[in-house]
């Protein structure tokens, strides 16, 4: 992830330091302004408050790809929006992560047979660390996805892996 | 709706232009020569009796097995026909249809006639492949600028690569099954 990491010897300065850290960077996952199709819909429900992502830190959505952390795909990406998903992916600084949400990001979904213009799976394209599949998901779906990421970013460190 | 009125006024203002007139069809169709298009556009548009102001829709269809496309117009009359030859005493509603051959689709723009014609033009042109001449800007308005083919065409071949991403397609299929 970022050019802390694995740097360092694993001791008790090193994990108490990985705890605030992570825990500074679970809190604050920024995502971006990023709504592709349909599915950008149940993600700005999910920001709204009714499900109310600020619980989780996450609601400040961000205009610019330099001030986020992460990168809801929520929609289809077609092969002409590909182009522009991995510039932005390239622009966020890190640690980034990339969230596939529903099933056209994940594998195509309902364009899987017949999309001539529909990449299947934005994961040919960036890298994906959570899958949050349905057509659209629910918002219960996108924090259960969120509070996964935040896991996942609980258990980085910056000690070098044995 | 009176289609024999319009193919009426139509003989009288652009000969045989007119191929076939459909009347008992649901949507009330004239068949026009593609040579005789503009003209007839023209004629639609701005004999008083007609009006047809509005286009509302471009579609284009793929006969593969006649070997033709067709490109199908909507147009719609928001206004009476002004005059006592008025034929519209309420909105009217018209198809025309211009068939052309598949491997030469040549069709003359009407963007000059109806301007909400240039974006629909250019999305027939970029889905189906049909060349409006005499178009002011037609480039493809959908797919990317190096877009290969044109999609809904019933023998468009799915890309298997664009720009370094790979497509994946169910049983290796590599063409539209209908
Ligand atoms: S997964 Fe379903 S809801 Fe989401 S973008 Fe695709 S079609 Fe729309």
């Amino acid at each position: 992830m970022s050019w802390l990491e694995n740097r360092f010897e694993d001791n008790l300065i090193i994990t108490s330091l990985d705890w605030a850290v992570n825990w500074a960077r679970a809190g604050s996952i920024w995502p971006m302004t990023f709504g592709i199709a349909c599915c950008a819909i149940e993600m700005m429900a999910t920001g709204a408050s009714r499900f109310d992502l600020d619980r989780f830190g996450a609601g400040a959505f961000r205009a610019s790809p330099r001030q986020s952390d992460l990168m809801i795909v929520a929609g289809t990406v077609t092969y002409k929006m590909a182009e522009r998903v991995r510039r932005l992916y390239n622009q966020m600084p890190e640690p980034k992560f990339v969230m596939a949400m529903g099933a056209c990001t994940i594998g195509g979904g309902p364009y899987f047979k017949h999309g001539y213009h529909v990449v299947k799976g934005v994961d040919l394209v960036v890298p994906v660390d959570i899958y949050v599949p349905g057509c659209p998901p629910r918002p219960e779906s996108l924090m259960e996805g969120l509070l996964r990421l935040q896991d996942k970013i609980r258990n980085q460190s910056l000690a070098r892996s044995a | 709706m009176k289609i024999e009125d319009v193919a009426a006024v139509l003989a009288e203002r652009c000969p045989e232009a007119i191929e076939a007139v459909v009347a008992d069809a649901p949507n009330p169709t004239l068949l026009v020569k593609p040579e005789r298009w503009h003209d007839v556009a023209s004629c639609l548009q701005q004999d008083a009796r007609l009006r047809f102001d509005w286009l509302r829709c471009i579609s284009a269809v793929d006969h593969i097995e006649e070997k033709l496309l067709t490109v199908l117009y909507h147009l719609h009359a928001t206004q009476p026909g002004d005059g006592p030859v008025a034929l519209w005493s309420a909105r009217g509603e018209l198809a025309v249809k211009v068939r052309v051959p598949r491997d030469n689709p040549h069709v003359r723009s009407v963007a000059d006639i109806w301007p909400a014609a240039d974006w629909h033009e250019r999305e027939a042109f970029d889905l189906v492949g049909v060349i409006f001449d005499e178009h002011p800007d037609l480039r493809r308005i959908l797919c990317c600028e190096d877009w290969v083919g044109h999609p809904l065409r019933r023998d468009y071949e799915f890309p298997m690569e664009y720009h370094g991403i790979p497509a994946v397609t169910e049983f290796d299929m590599t063409r539209p099954q209908h």
